[in-house]
């Protein structure tokens, strides 16, 4: 059974609810991969490689910015799914970032993350059942060969790769998020001040990460 | 500078439910879209002449953030005036980037829409220095000349803090263009909870980039300095003497530093010849 998460997110319409589930050692991207390459409209998820994500406020903020581009109008790729890969971006090359944080053949770590829309909300009738979460969850069950693990901040830190997060969004200089003298002490986004010194570096790169997202293409 | 209240003051509570932007003249406050799903109207931190602070939430209820909202002006000719919006809050939205980045202490970017004219920051829980250092000085007018020493001692190590944040923006080739005590912050506390010697505490926060620029100029840097000396001088005279602390700190926080305080002199002279010329 995997461990499907169920969250709504502020200044979003009610009836927007976002499942997300988190697997390691996945065994069939491949196929995973060639499903969303056909358009198979059973396989209408966001598939994210989990090893460039740095927390869940990483992945959230995307799906934020995917719903709000769907419901101003401003979809840039095919759907709101599709959209929440794009949106981890740091800039405006589509293709590049399905390549960069989607799933592909190679991938071992996923999440998984599916909106669903309010019924009233589309007219295209493809998409328009809201599935239950059992559904879902019944769904991934039969069709994602990994481990479930929940979807927290230790769980996806046990999956990043924190060399190719700094790569792709150009925090490099020296290690990314500098070393800040006592700045930013400690309190995380969500307030909290698990461990210390890692905890400290893993906020400011999810924090660097926010800025590079919410600046896409902008830049210059 | 802009006349700011010591407490968030509500959202009127009649926000127009027709959330087309900016509702008819006689509405009281223009609401970003943003807001247009929330049960409950945000709080309105602060007005000023340009921009509308509000204090929210950002992805989940349990992170706070700031929203800058920069309502279009209906004098300005809306091609303009769109063009001048998205310009600022892409401009403020990349220099604090760049500082976080940094680790010069600034708010977090959140998220932003420059068509929407608002930009959403990380909440700095805490309080502007204007109004801590202004409690604190009350509070000492009030005890006397006691203690003074001692007192003395932390009204200096604020100053040494403040100037060396200020260095480590100038440092990445950030000036900030508008400094004040108003656009400090300390982090921590709540000011009416805090002891004596508590209340100048806390990391110093710049805020309120929306005239920032990249430059590396010593001009800028030492107009910069300036600036906030002539705030302090305005805002706080009984601090003012103090204002040497901050300069010295400044002086040890980069490597252009020492420079930017020799053309400091120089700005201050022309100062006192443009306000002799009146
Ligand atoms: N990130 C923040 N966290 C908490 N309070 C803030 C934050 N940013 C601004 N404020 C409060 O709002 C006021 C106005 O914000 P500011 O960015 O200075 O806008 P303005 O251009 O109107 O001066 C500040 O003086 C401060 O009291
Ligand atoms: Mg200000």
């Amino acid at each position: 059974m995997s461990l499907l998460e169920t969250v709504q997110l502020e200044h979003l319409p009610p009836g927007y609810d976002i499942s997300l589930a988190l697997f390691r050692n996945v065994k069939n991207s491949a196929f995973l991969h060639e499903q969303l390459l056909a358009g198979n409209t059973e396989f209408e998820y966001a598939l994210i490689d989990a090893s460039v994500l740095v927390s869940r406020v990483h992945a959230l903020a995307a799906v934020y910015r995917a719903v709000s581009d769907l419901l101003g109008g401003r979809l840039r790729s095919r759907n709101v799914h599709s959209e929440i890969v794009f949106s981890l971006s740091p800039n405006n090359n589509i293709a590049e970032s399905f390549r960069r944080f989607g799933i592909t053949p190679a991938t071992t770590s996923l999440l998984v993350i599916k909106v669903s829309l309010p019924p009233s909300s589309t007219t295209d009738t493809s998409t328009a059942s809201p599935l239950s979460s059992p559904d879902i969850q019944a769904h991934l069950a039969a069709n994602i060969e990994g481990d479930s693990l929940p979807f927290t901040d230790a769980s996806i830190a046990s999956l990043t790769d924190v060399a190719r997060i700094k790569k792709i969004y150009k925090l490099n200089s020296g290690g990314g998020a500098k070393k800040t003298k006592g700045a930013v002490n400690g309190a995380g986004i969500h307030g909290g001040n698990e461990d210390g010194n890692n905890q400290d570096e893993v906020h400011e790169l999810e924090v660097a990460v926010l800025g590079a997202m919410a600046l896409r293409g902008s830049n210059n | 500078m802009e006349i700011e209240p010591a407490r968030p003051i509500p959202a009127p509570a009649l926000a127009p439910p027709d959330l087309s932007q900016v509702g008819p003249p006689s509405s009281p406050l223009p609401l970003p879209k943003i807001f247009a799903n929330d049960p409950a109207p945000p709080t309105l931190v602060t007005q000023g002449a340009e921009a509308l602070l509000y204090r929210t939430t950002y992805l989940l209820p349990s992170i706070a953030c700031a929203l800058k909202y920069r309502p279009s002006k209906p004098y300005r000719h809306p091609i303009l005036d769109a063009r001048l919006t998205k310009h600022r809050i892409l401009s403020e939205a990349r220099v604090l980037v760049k500082c976080r980045k940094e680790g010069v202490p600034v708010p977090a970017v959140f998220a932003l829409d420059e068509k929407e004219g608002w930009l959403m920051i990380e909440w700095i829980e805490g309080e502007v220095v204007r109004i801590r250092l202004n409690e604190w000085l009350q509070r000492r007018k009030e005890e006397g000349e006691e203690l003074r020493a001692r007192h003395e001692a932390v009204l200096k190590g604020l100053m040494a803090r403040i100037g060396s944040a200020i260095g480590r923006m100038h440092g990445v080739g950030i000036v900030h263009g508008d400094l004040t005590t108003s656009n400090l912050m300390l982090r921590g506390g709540s000011e009416d909870l805090l002891a004596d010697d508590k209340i100048l505490e806390g990391e110093v926060v710049l805020i309120d980039f929306g005239l920032a620029s990249q430059s590396t100029a010593d001009e800028d840097r030492a107009v910069d300095l300036y600036v906030l000396e002539r705030a302090f001088g305005s805002t706080h005279p009984r601090a003012e003497g103090l204002f040497s602390e901050l300069l010295v700190s400044y002086g040890k926080s980069f490597k252009g530093a020492t420079v930017v305080l020799k053309k400091l002199e120089d700005v201050r002279m022309r100062g006192r010849k443009r306000s002799m010329l009146g």
